[in-house]
């Protein structure tokens, strides 16, 4: 039986789903995006949902060199299991730009400008045995 | 008005002092400022002093005297020695007192600091998952301004360079080796592009300064130095701080810059009359960066700057004298006091291997950091 996925955090992004989402704010009287939408508590008449693109330009980014500390993280290595990971912002053009883990932590293979798109990566597995899952961003091939 | 005064100055080295704790490190520092004005804990009829991690400032009453004093801990980020100098100025210049104590200290644990979401406003996923360290923040920033800018890596091996430099001449920094630009750019490469030698690590220290009206501090002293601004400020919508999700499209100054500027406007000074500048150096890209918003220079003229070594000691606008951040470490607390001890005694002209030559005048300190504030304080004799 294949293992249940189950998102890190409930309404970051639209799941399940064959074509996941960002789920993110637009507060009406500004027009100013915000995410995750989960992490803005305005009054419904004063802002709305906004499922955001899911591609866009890298703005910076940086690769994570050593095992962050636990706690906050729990990610599944250990010191000498601990392979550096991407981590950039994404412009989504007019709405926001994203904080996001990247799928390549090559120094070379990123270039600021360069086109990225959303995927859903397997994270860790949870104590019940279920597949924790969140949002990043991979180059766009071609 | 009267003007405002520093008197008197006291430091615990920074570093690591196993077996003392931060406060202890802190009354250490108020002994040290309180004998360099030759007055007494008693004298004194106000504090105001913060650390991030080392306990509660006020508790310093026990280890200095249970004297009744009106004490108020201040917990402000990276800014709170620089806002418990904001209120003892303010304290002074308002004319309610005339002589008390600023005091910020502190003692991390080793390594990267534990960013916790939850008192960061933030939901758990965040740290889960990687995104929450403060290193790639600083990665990510610097990338960006290099990027914009035509900054070549070797530009934050060069800032690091120097700042051990300058610790190495320094009795009370942390790191006292000089270390080798190559050696630098080859260290691990913590969060690219920044190397390991190019961050400065959690450590403990204790700063206190007293500050006196000039009426009072004349009746102590012959050299007081004047604390022509002090000013702190935070972010607007659109700046890039630490520990965002989301930032805005469009970019704001950074907090420093309004900090920065309302200090000139406070003291009628600008960059250039700035003749010792200690600027928040928490890492070697921020040093970059801090030139052009503090305005010593423009974005993109730091490297030509580094390599001309105008930001040496005997240079035209030498900066973190004592070392910074980077050899001296960052106890938060005390980090925005240690840079106006610096200044305070490069003034008096007793800093000896590390003394700026030609007489300073007029000094500039800085602190920048979580969650997106910085203080500024110009000083003169």
């Amino acid at each position: 039986m294949a293992k249940q996925q189950v998102p890190v955090q409930e309404g970051l992004f639209t799941w399940p789903s064959d074509s996941p989402r960002l789920i993110g704010r637009r507060e009406k009287k500004t027009g100013r995006v915000y995410f995750p939408a989960i992490h803005h508590y305005v009054a419904d008449e004063d802002s709305e949902e906004v499922l955001l693109n899911t591609r866009g330009k890298l703005w910076t980014w940086t690769i994570q060199g050593f095992l962050p500390k636990n706690p906050p993280y729990k990610g599944p290595e250990t010191v000498e299991t601990f392979k550096p990971y991407g981590v950039g912002y994404i412009e989504l053009p007019g709405e926001v730009i994203v904080e996001s883990r990247l799928t390549v932590a090559d120094p070379g293979k990123l270039k600021i400008g360069m086109e990225m798109e959303l995927t859903i990566i397997p994270f860790r597995e949870d104590e019940n045995g279920n597949e924790v899952i969140t949002y990043a961003f991979k180059p766009v091939e071609g | 008005m009267s003007d405002v005064c520093i008197i008197g100055i006291g430091i615990h080295k920074f570093g690591r002092t196993d077996g003392v704790s931060g406060r202890q490190q802190g009354a250490y520092a108020v002994r040290q400022a309180l004998k360099d004005c030759s007055l007494e804990w008693e004298d004194m009829q106000f504090a105001f002093g913060g650390s991030a991690a080392a306990g509660n400032a006020d508790s310093l009453v026990n280890e200095l005297g249970l004297t009744g004093i009106q004490f108020v801990n201040v917990s402000n980020g990276c800014a709170t020695g620089g806002s418990a100098l904001l209120s003892a100025y303010t304290a002074i210049k308002s004319g309610q007192y005339d002589v008390g104590v600023a005091v910020g200290f502190d003692k991390h644990p080793r390594g990267a600091f534990n960013a916790d979401p939850k008192a960061s406003g933030l939901e758990t996923w965040y740290g889960e998952t990687g995104l929450m360290l403060t290193t790639q923040f600083f990665g990510m920033k610097i990338q960006k301004y290099m990027h914009d800018h035509g900054l070549s890596p070797e530009t934050l091996g060069l800032v690091a360079q120097k700042a051990f430099r300058n610790g190495s001449l320094n009795p009370n920094a942390w790191r006292r080796d000089p270390v080798e630009l190559d050696t630098i750019m080859h260290s691990d490469m913590l969060s690219h592009p920044l190397t390991k030698y190019m961050f400065c690590s959690p450590a403990e220290g204790g700063v206190a300064l007293i500050l006196a009206s000039e009426k009072v501090a004349r009746r102590y002293t012959n050299r007081p130095v004047f604390l022509r601004a002090v000013t702190m400020k935070t972010r607007h919508y659109g700046s890039f701080e630490v520990f965002s999700p989301y930032l805005a499209l469009q970019r704001a100054p950074a907090p420093t810059v309004f900090a920065s500027k309302a200090a000139y406007e406070m003291a009628g000074l600008g960059p250039e009359d700035m003749d010792v500048i200690q600027i928040q150096d928490t890492e070697s890209g921020a040093e970059i960066m801090h030139m052009a918003e503090n305005g010593f220079c423009k974005d993109g003229e730091q490297e030509k700057l580094l390599r001309e070594g105008a930001t040496e000691i005997n240079g035209r606008m030498p900066m973190n004298t004592d070392g910074g951040c980077l050899a001296n470490g960052e106890p938060i607390g005390a980090s925005g006091l240690r840079q106006v001890y610096e200044v305070v005694a490069q003034l008096r002209g007793e800093c000896g291997d590390r003394q700026v030559p030609g007489n300073p005048k007029t000094g500039y300190t800085h602190v920048y950091g979580a969650p997106g504030l910085s203080a500024c304080t110009i000083l003169q004799n």
